[in-house]
């Protein structure tokens, strides 16, 4: 450790220019993030294209009889779980693709630039430790949820366009859409839904981007081994599953919170628009260990960013 | 005020020293060598200057403490790593938009004007361009940054040596003037000779050797000696004796030039051998059979 005491007179100066200039350069480390990794949005936009494909292929084969009974017999709360469902399944694919897509993202952060040394041409620049953390940390907690966001309303209009004919044809009423479908307020819900989740997984990103900062080799067993196998420890030793009930509710069940009643099997946001509860979610004790926990993840990957020798 | 000033300067990885409290001041408007065998602390040297590890003792640069004022001295201060550490997905464009984006001194139109000059296309990605174009891109988005220190780690490491003549050439005509300071580590000393002001060789941790290269010529000389008159020159107490074509190269240090003169004609040492003669000594058997 040094033993000087830091040169006080150029603060005031630095200071005085330090706002718009950390502005600045939290803008461009975050295209840079976003340059270099192109899958935040490729992948949501494939998969997007995948399931797009999967359910108009599935629409033009649907069976005559199936279509027929559809118009005639079925009640209406069938007929409407007939219409929504291919929306919201598209969008739960979306969804988690996109959050498979921001782990491995964050596993990469900031192992990448270690593993290929690029570190010190990023260092030899004007950017700050905690500038780049909090250029990479949003790219899950803002931008991939905004991406995301945007790829599951395209193509809900995609889905919307090409079935509305398509259904008709086959004798399913086109007005039914506009009755069954409650678009408008799905895309509100989904915006709070992906806004929640944002905050239920920072300490899972957080996590990531330590094992990224600190593992020199196999980020994803860094990262996946020691949980499960505290999973297994705990259920071999003690016969209990605490261990297992936490990471089930932080990966799987922050969309219970949210809503008042656990959601149906197929997760059908749709169906559950009445149980929305987002009072429920922001006074879950969960919700805020978890940040407390993913700010403290932060912390200590910009400690380890300034700390660690740069190779 | 120096432009980088050490006192006691050292650092230690567990058991390994790598700096030995190192003692040095680099004065403004020099260009420094800093010439050692592998693994001697050049790196780590430099690090500590550029604020990228902790260490012990009192250091400055520019008036900074590189460690805890990193992100102000970095406004000042510009690097090239030893190896080619640019990104490889970046595209040459998307490099120059960022350095703009983030420094506030950088002259954009400069390193436009430098890479018009080079083979380098803008829409090109880092992982298209050959080294030396690598090279000179980074040297392009470094030179247009208007940084008081450029620290350069075996910047043509890897290079053809049309490549390397270049870049100290641009270096020395379009970058530097008096009030910059370069400071460069290169096993290819010979190719740095001529551009350099001062000269420092660092061993096992330490500064063995700390001269202007004004002094340098000054103190040391070669005289090529006839096989008759060896002993003669040997009395002279030469640092180093070689032998080329049957006849004997001494190296003299502080000898008396007149006295040299009646061997043969007196030259300045290149700093290659004057390091093989001062380190060479310096290092363990083991080490210099590794490298």
């Amino acid at each position: 450790m040094s033993t000087t005491t830091p040169d006080q007179a150029l603060e005031p100066a630095a200071a005085a220019t330090a706002p718009p200039l950390r502005t600045r350069t939290f803008y461009w480390s975050l295209r840079r993030e976003l340059w270099e990794n192109r899958s935040i949005y490729l992948a949501p936009l494939i998969t997007a294209g995948v399931v797009l494909l999967g359910l108009l292929i599935g629409v033009v084969n649907v069976p005559r009889h199936v279509v027929v009974e559809g118009t005639m017999a079925i009640d209406s709360s069938q007929r409407a779980m007939a219409v929504q469902i291919p929306f919201d399944a598209a969008a739960a694919v979306i969804l988690v693709a996109a959050m498979v897509t921001g782990f491995f993202y964050c596993l990469g952060a900031l192992y990448g630039e270690r593993r290929d040394r690029t570190i010190l041409f990023w260092k030899s620049l004007p950017v700050s430790d905690l500038t780049t953390v909090a250029a990479k940390a949003t790219v899950p907690m803002v931008v991939l949820p905004i991406a995301t966001y945007l790829v599951i309303i395209a193509t809900h209009l995609v889905l919307l366009a090409a079935s509305v004919p398509i259904m008709a044809a086959n004798g399913f009423p086109a007005f039914l859409f506009w009755q069954e479908l409650p678009l408008l307020r799905t895309w509100g819900v989904l915006a709070l839904v992906l806004a929640c989740l944002s905050l239920w997984y920072a300490p899972i990103w957080g996590w990531a981007f330590v094992i990224s900062g600190w593992a020199k080799r196999v980020t994803f067993l860094w990262a996946v081994g020691p949980p499960l196998g505290l999973v297994v420890f705990e259920a071999l030793a003690f016969h209990t599953h605490h261990v297992n009930d936490i990471l089930h509710d932080r990966i799987a069940g922050g969309l219970d919170h949210l809503f008042a009643t656990k959601l149906d099997v197929r997760g059908r946001v749709t169906a559950n628009l009445d149980q929305l509860d987002v009072g429920r979610f922001f006074s879950t004790p969960g919700l805020w260990i978890g940040l407390i926990v993913a700010a403290a993840f932060f912390a200590i990957v910009v400690w380890q960013r300034r700390y660690r020798a740069p190779f | 005020m120096p432009c980088i000033e050490a006192k006691g300067l050292r650092k230690a990885y567990g058991p390994t020293v790598a700096l030995d409290r190192v003692d040095l001041t680099v004065e403004t408007g020099r260009i420094l060598g800093l010439i050692g065998p592998n693994g001697a602390g050049k790196t780590t040297a430099l690090n500590a200057i550029l604020g990228l590890i902790p260490y012990e003792g009192s250091l400055k640069v520019l008036g900074l403490d590189p460690w805890r004022q990193r992100d102000a001295l970095m406004r000042e201060v510009c690097f090239i790593a030893d190896v080619a550490v640019l990104p490889r997905w970046i595209k040459v464009s998307q490099a120059i938009d960022y350095v703009a984006g983030v420094h506030p001194r950088f002259d954009r139109a400069k390193a436009e004007a430098f890479l018009a000059k080079t083979q380098i296309r803008r829409a090109s990605r880092v992982r298209e361009l050959s080294k030396g174009m690598v090279t000179q891109l980074h040297l392009a988005l470094v030179m247009a940054i208007d940084a008081k220190l450029l620290v350069l780690d075996e910047p043509t490491l890897g290079l053809d040596i049309l490549y390397r003549k270049s870049f100290y050439d641009t270096l020395l005509n379009d970058y530097f003037d008096h009030t910059r300071t370069i400071v460069v580590t290169t096993h290819q000393v010979e190719e740095v000779q001529h551009i350099l002001t001062d000269l420092m060789f660092i061993s096992r941790g330490r500064i063995v050797l700390d001269t202007s290269m004004e002094a340098f010529e000054e103190r040391y000389a070669e005289v090529m000696v006839l096989p008759d008159q060896a002993d003669a020159a040997r009395a002279l107490k030469p640092i180093q004796e070689r032998q080329v074509f049957g006849r004997s190269i001494f190296l003299f240090d502080s000898a008396d030039r007149a006295k040299l003169a009646a061997f043969g004609e007196v030259r300045t040492p290149n700093i290659a051998d004057l390091f093989v003669a001062i380190i060479g000594d310096d290092q363990p058997e083991a080490q210099r059979a590794a490298a």
